[in-house]
Formats: C-alpha cells, structure tokens, sequence
C-alpha cells in the first residue's frame, strides 16, 4: 500500500485541504469500526503516540492512538491556517509541518513564486524530505491550490518544480480551482497564466476546477431540496456537500460546499486505490491510461451522486442514472461541454454496489453519445471499488481527458490578453528580481502551443480514421 | 503428479482462488454418482495435482500468490482461510506495495528483475513439496501491468530453469470495449512473449463468458465473483482427473502432457479455448436431464460455428461439403465462418460416459489436412460426475477461435501505434513505458 501527501497553498487550498481532512477523516472512521490503525487509513494518515517528545513517535500497527494527517500547510499569510489549527481539527495537523509568513503575496504571482520561493525553499524541502520520511512507499503528492491568487498560484507552481528535482519519482497531482469571470481580482489572469506555464511543464496530472461550476451545483441541490419535489426527504448526512450536522449552518460559510465538493472528489480519487474492490485502480494508473502525450495532462471531473434521497434502495434504473448524470454538463466541476468535443480517453470510477455488468451495460449505452479520438475508440478505464462514500451506497467519479478543456485556456489566454496589452498592473510585477517581460511572454507562447495541440486533435473529429497499412493477420 | 500454480495480479489472484475453490467443492462433492472406492480414487488424484497436506488435515493449495500491491493478495489468503475447508501456504506469497501500473514494462523490465530470485525461490519451494512435478499453470490477465508484464517474465524464467515441465499459462482475454485503455499494447507484448516461452496458452475471454452468466446463468447483477466462478467450472471441468485410457480405471497421472500432445502437435499453434456444456444456474439444473447424444451434438456445432455457449448456436454452419479442405490454408469460408480446428480434446465426465457415440467428430472435413482426425482427435473419460451435472462434456480445441479477435487488438493497438507517429507521441508514449527500464 501506498502512502500520498498532501500539500496545501494558500488561503483556498488551505480552505479545501481543511474540508478534505475531516471528510478523510469520517470516511475512514465509518469504515474502520475497530480503530485498527490499518494500511488504508496509512495512505494519508500517520499514527503517532503523542505522549513521546520528537520524531519517535511513529506506530506502524495496533490501535489507532493518534492519526496525523500526512500534510504540509503553506500560506504566507497567518489567519487561514491559525484558523484550522484553532478548529476542530487542530490535532490532525502536525505543527511542525507549516510554513507561514504574514504579510501575504498580495494577489501577485511573482511574490509568492520568485520571493517566497527562494526564502523558503530550504524550509519547504525539509518538511517535504520529513513527510516522505514518514511514508513507507511515497507515490503521489496532491497539490490543493487556487491559480487566481499570490500564494497558492505562485508558491504552489514553485512547488512542483522542487518536487520534480527532488522527488522525480513520486507522482504530482494538482487540483487547480480556476478562476471564474467574475473574479474579484484584477491580477488573476496574469497569476493563472504564468502559473498554467508551470502546470503545463512540471505537473503529471491536473484536475481543473472552476469555482462557477462549484457553485451552479450547490445551487442546483438548494433547488432540490428546497423544493421538496418528489415527497421525498434527502438525507442531509448524505450530501456531498456539507459535513454532518453542518446543514443548516451553510448559510454562515459559504464556500464551504463547495470546497466539500472537491474534497469528495479527491477522497473519490483514490478510493480504489486505498480499499479493496474487484477492479482496483492505483493512481500510477491513472496518468498511465488517461495522459497519452505529456503535455496533455488536463483532467475534466464530474462527481455523481450529489445527494441521496431517503429511499435506500436503488433500482438498476437510478443506478444508470448515475452514470448518465456523470456526462451531463451539471455535473462537471468546470464549465466544459465534453458530450460534444473530442475524447482522448475517459476513466469510470466506481464505488459501492456495483458490479461489472452494470458498468459494461452503462458504457455500451453512452458510448454512441460520445466521440472518441480515432485511435482510441474504446477508451474506457474502469475500477470498482467496494467501499462506498459516507451516507451514498454507491458513487461514480469520471475523469475525462477531453479537448472540452479548450475554452477554458481560450478564455484565460483572452483576459490576460486584454491586461497584457495595455500593460496594466504588470510593474507590480516586474520590479520583483527575477520577472521580466519575457516571463509573460513564454507563459503565452506556452499556453497558446497547448491551445493548439487540443486543436489539432479537433480537426481529425469529422475525419475518418486513417487506414494505415500493417500485416495483417489472415483472417 | 503434481502441479503447481502461479497466481500474478489481481485477476490471477481472484481466479486462483475460484478454481482451487471450485476443484475443492467438486472432490469433496458427495453426489459424485459412482462407487464409494471411485469417489475416494478421484479425490485423491485431484488432491495429489493440486493440494499438498498440512499437520491438522486441512489441505494446502499448490500456488504461489504474486502481486506488486498487497491488498488483493490479503484478500485471497483470508477468504481462503475462512473457509475452513482449505488454505494457501502461509508463506506461498509475494507482494509489494507500488503495483504495475498497468503498465506491461513495468512488470516485465522492472519488476522482474528487480524480484527474480524471491520469486522463483518461491516458486523451488513450492515444486520441493511436490512428489513428482507434471508442470505449471499461470493464471494471469493481458490488460494489466502485472499479470502480463510480470507473467510474460515468470513464464522465461520458468522455461530457464525447469526446461523439463510443461507451462500452461491461463490467460484472460479483455472485454472489447475497456477495461484499461493500454489493454491492446499490453496484450500484444504479452502474447509474443509468451508465444515463444509457454508451452500452452488456455485464452478465456471476459466477453465470452460474461454472455455465459448473463445468459445461461441468468444472473442479473453479474460481478467479476460470478464471472470468475464460471471460468473456475470450466477449468475444472477440463482438469479434474480423467481415466488414464480407453478401458482404464485408473486416473491419469499426466494431464499436461497427455493435453499438449495431443492438442499442441505443432509449436507454432498452441492457443487453445475451452468450451463446456451444459452450464446453468443451480436452480435450473435440479429440472433438467441430459443425453450424451445431445450433449455433444451442442458441442461440435458450438465447435464448428465459433459459438461460445449452447445458446444461439447458428446451426446453419457447415463443414465443407468436399470433405477436404483447401491445402495448406485454413481458409475461412465467407458465408458459413466454419471454424478448422487443428485438434480437439472431448473430456466426458458423468452416468454411462462409455455409451457416448463421439464418430461425428471423428470427421475429417473438421480438421486441417495434415492432420488426421486419429491424430487430432482424442476423448478422456470418467464415471464420476462433476460438480452436480449428471453428465458433462467439456471441448479444448486448438482452432481459428482466436483469429478474429486477435486480429481485432492486433488492430487497435496498431491504430493508437501508428497514428501518432507524426507526433512524436508514441515515442513519448513508449518513453512512458520504459521510463523506469534500468538502462
């Protein structure tokens, strides 16, 4: 079994990573009745006995008496992370595993990637080279960042680059929250394209999010319960979205569905990797199956179900529902369109009550729906998983590598195009030793040869596939 | 004589663990149909292949379980424990904890090497248990990383160093439509290794035998549990101790080699698929009752029309009406897709086996012309019934089954090969694959 560490940036990805470790938390506690410190409980937890000063306090087996959660928290401002270690889940963190300054990266890329980075790369390496020590098999680090922002945008890229140097074995993983239209600020397309440049080059694989999307899905189960449509009542433990009892008080913190809805997803991520199942799926597979070129390594997630209704038992009827709501537009977590753009490859997580014959029976209904890249037609990878998530009896994630993501960069490369030409905001930074013009220019080019990869592969959609001349085998 | 089993990945493992448990339930069956002292011959034949003995009677598995992640193999050894009826060693396993991948050169150029000897040390202490060794069966997938990688090296290792025992590799041929997206590299890496170190290639398809369950088995929610169970009975069917001749009651101590030489008369073609009948759920089985005449008239139009199950046989096939077929060629006649076999194994178990009338598949026009049907043709029988079926038959044949869907994966796997090549795609899609090849 293999351990995976979590590292958190920033004021979102500090936020999310929160909502994820008590979501971790609950997972394993519904599954784990005996508090038997076990292997899957070891993939992101560390049991500690804290009676014992320093390091020595690692237990391999046995009882669980601590759990510390295999995480590293920066932020170079203070109040996000003095926030989680004054809530509930102040024991889960390891207080030697935080980087904090004070004064912020002030929304600029430059800030939390050119400053902070070198005067705390040494402190960075050091809890990274901890963590991995801790960890019997290291395979995966999941990066949990915002790409709007100063720290988790600048900081976070920076990390990828030390963690290629030092660990080029160990798997990245990045859950980028996107910015939306809207965003409330101003710098957030220069800070998300240079911090593209850096996820294009040093990340395996990244699952973009956009916060518009997380929020049209909140609204949409609002709707749901709000209207008490079909007589029946939904279970509130069981939404995706909110922590038990935390129902009501969703009014009071509003982001915190929606960063319940990336926890989930993370948590749904490596579900089959952690318990067992009749088709197991690790996370080397995952970049294995889904990422035929290196530089085509964007993810488009969609998470079903978002809640459960009272009625527990599911006909196969609701159950193929599941899997059609997985390719319908609401249930993406970025605004994306894949149903009618190209698939590279697509991936079926399963979890719970389900067996091979529903999956076969689901894909052979959806498949005509869908187009697939010609040398790819069957691109399916499937596991199933037979633990399922908290409150659901079973759930499906799929992660599709679909040119859908296209849009999204266009859009992205149009915004800072319009600051770029007009040179505004851009002292800000260029007067931080190391950035210069051409820093944003590379990012540009960088994005723009992505951009064009995803058109090529669009122009063979109406083509036929290309009869290329082999041996044939005589049939 | 005995033989030992290699188990690798998490399809070896879950089958591993249905067939030992499945050829268990058969010899301890007690509605074997037959004497007392028969019952008691057959379960120490099956005991002496596939079990050796333990100090408190329960009967050890002869397998090493081998898995580059640990939870399925945990899996395995527990279910087989709770049983209580019978075990895997205690020390039979090896497992590590980053898994393959799903990437065939992972398991073949990395993990093998890298865990050779403990492997094969395994493998020694294994065979050391065994009176006299007939040979291996490795069960393995070709979609995975594992099972094909590390299974495609097992299998040149044990071609090394035991080059006197026969090797069968149980192969699982994917679904069609996915269940790994590099499935059609896999396999062909995997099958032309194997080509040229495995004596015997028994290819079970998902997509066959998951029509069996669905059809025939009538279960609705169908798991891999009940897809593994029916390729368990298969084997079982085919495996269990058979009489070692016409008019002999004694059990035949060579299975491997009896199957190979009369199924494997040519290295170049040693695929073989194996067909059984009547398959049905429990249920059904109390209500029905069967004739050998009919048991195996569903079996040779099933042989001859490529049909996988006796439902849905296109009983309009049939063999070339000259009698001979074209020279040389195994021609595939457009219209009828007859089906040539090379050669073909029938082995009966059941009520009044000797009373079996088997001449039409004596018939030359079901064969290539260098072979003669008494050459191509054998039969191995015993009273004893198997698994509750009064009477069963089971086909092993080595004929064209395979020609369409290799042909299709060898399609597939082209088309991604090939069409990328103007991208340097594949050449970074390699590099993947080899990335971690110590060079």
């Amino acid at each position: 079994m293999t351990q995976s560490v979590v590292i958190q940036v920033g004021q979102c990805g500090n936020q999310i990573g929160c909502c994820f470790w008590d979501l971790a938390l609950r997972e394993h506690a519904a599954v784990n009745q005996k508090a038997i410190y076990d292997e899957a409980i070891s993939s992101f937890f560390r049991n500690v006995d804290t009676r014992v000063v320093g390091d020595g306090g690692s237990i391999s087996k046995g009882k669980i008496c601590s759990l510390k959660a295999r995480a590293v928290l920066i932020d170079m401002e203070e109040g996000v992370v003095n926030e989680i270690l004054q809530g509930p889940l102040r024991d889960v963190f390891d207080s030697k595993q935080l980087i904090t300054d004070i004064s912020g990266s002030g929304n600029n890329w430059a800030v939390g990637h050119k400053v902070f980075g070198s005067l705390y790369q040494e402190q960075i390496l050091e809890k990274l080279r901890k963590s991995a020590e801790h960890c019997d098999c290291l395979q995966c680090f999941f990066i949990i960042h915002s790409m709007g922002g100063g720290t988790g945008s600048g900081l976070g890229t920076f990390l990828l680059k030390v963690l290629e140097d030092e660990f080029p074995e160990v798997y990245r993983f990045v859950a980028s929250i996107y910015p939306s239209g809207e965003d409330d600020v101003i710098t957030s397309p220069y800070n998300s394209m240079l911090a593209m440049k850096e996820l294009n080059e040093h990340a395996d694989c990244v699952l973009p999010i956009d916060n518009q999307s997380l929020f049209d899905i909140i609204s949409k189960i609002d709707l749901m319960v709000n209207s008490g449509k079909l007589g029946t009542a939904i279970k509130p433990k069981s939404l995706v979205t909110s922590s038990a009892g935390a129902f009501k008080k969703r009014q009071e913190k509003p982001f915190d569905a929606m960063n319940n809805i990336v926890a989930n997803l993370l948590l749904n991520l490596t579900s089959s990797a952690r318990f067992e199942g009749s088709l197991n799926m690790d996370l080397n597979e995952i970049s294995m199956n889904l990422v035929p070129f290196p530089q085509l390594h964007y993810l488009v997630s969609s998470l079903t179900p978002l809640y459960t209704l009272a009625d527990v038992n599911i006909p196969s009827r609701r159950l193929d529902q599941m899997f059609s709501d997985a390719f319908s537009k609401d249930h993406q977590l970025i605004r994306a369109d894949p149903k009618h753009s190209l698939y590279l490859a697509c991936a079926l997580m399963v979890r719970g009550n389900v067996q091979i014959s529903d999956l076969r029976r689901n894909i052979e209904r959806l498949k005509p729906a869908l187009r697939f890249v010609s040398w790819n037609q069957e691109g399916w990878k499937t596991s199933l998983c037979s633990v399922p998530p908290v409150g659901h009896s079973h759930s499906l994630l799929a992660l599709a590598n679909n040119t859908c993501v296209k849009p999204t960069f266009i859009e992205l490369r149009e915004r800072f195009t319009r600051l770029y030409r007009k040179r505004a905001h851009l002292h800000h930074y260029l007067q931080i030793e190391g950035m210069e013009e051409s820093c944003f220019t590379e990012a540009l080019s960088s994005l723009s040869a992505l951009i064009q990869e995803y058109n090529q592969l669009d122009a063979t959609k109406s083509m036929p596939a290309e009869e290329l001349p082999r041996l044939s085998v005589a049939v | 004589m005995s033989i030992v089993t290699v188990q690798l990945g998490q399809c070896g493992n879950q089958i591993g663990f249905e067939v030992f448990d499945a050829l268990f339930s058969d010899s301890h069956c007690p509605q074997g149909l037959c004497s007392k002292r028969e019952n008691e011959a057959y379960r120490a034949s099956c005991k002496e292949r596939f079990f050796s003995e333990e100090e408190n009677g329960v009967p050890i598995a002869r397998a090493v379980l081998v898995d580059m992640e640990p939870k399925v193999i945990n899996q395995t050894l527990s279910k087989a424990a709770h049983s209580g009826r019978w075990k895997y060693g205690q020390h039979s396993c090896f497992c590590q904890k980053q898994g393959s991948g799903n990437n065939w050169a992972y398991g073949y150029s990395v993990h093998g090497p890298r865990h050779e000897e403990s492997i094969m040390n395994l493998i020694q202490k294994e065979v050391e248990k065994c009176d006299s060794l007939n040979g291996f069966f490795i069960i393995m997938s070709m979609a995975g990383g594992t099972g094909s990688g590390l299974g495609a090296f097992v299998t040149q290792n044990l071609q090394d160093q035991y080059s006197n025992s026969l090797k069968m590799n149980q192969i699982i041929w994917p679904y069609g439509t996915g269940e790994v997206i590099v499935q059609n590299y896999n396999s062909i890496l995997t099958l032309s290794h194997l080509y040229r170190s495995s004596d015997a290639l028994l290819v079970h398809e998902n997509d066959a035998v998951h029509k069996i369950c669905a059809k025939l088995m009538n279960i609705k929610q169908i798991s891999f549990r009940d897809i593994n169970q029916v390729l368990a009975h298969q084997l079982g069917s085919v495996f269990q101790p058979t009489y070692s001749g016409e008019g002999s009651f004694h059990y035949r101590r060579n299975p491997l080699g009896d199957l190979m030489e009369n199924l494997v008369p040519h290295p170049e073609f040693k695929m073989l698929g194996v067909r059984n009948i009547p398959q049905m759920s429990e249920n059904s089985l109390a209500y029905s009752t069967f004739t050998w005449a009919g048991l195996l008239k569903h079996l040779r139009q099933m042989l001859i029309s490529n049909a996988k199950m006796e439902e849905g046989i296109d009983w309009q096939v049939r063999p070339p009406l000259s009698g001979l077929p074209t020279r040389g060629k195994m021609s595939l006649n457009k219209e009828s897709h007859f089906n040539t076999s090379i050669a073909n194994l029938v082995i009966l178990r059941g009520k009044d086996v000797h009373s079996a009338e088997l001449g039409a598949f004596k018939d030359p026009a079901l064969y290539t012309s260098w072979l003669e049907p008494v050459h191509a043709f054998s039969v191995w029988k015993t009273q004893r019934a198997f698994s509750k079926y009064e009477k069963s038959a089971a086909l092993v044949s080595n004929s064209q089954f395979l020609v369409k869907p290799l042909d299709t994966i060898v399609g597939k796997a082209w088309n991604m090969f090939a069409s990328n090549k103007d991208r340097g795609g594949t050449i970074t899609n390699l590099k993947i694959q080899m990335r971690d090849t110590p060079q």
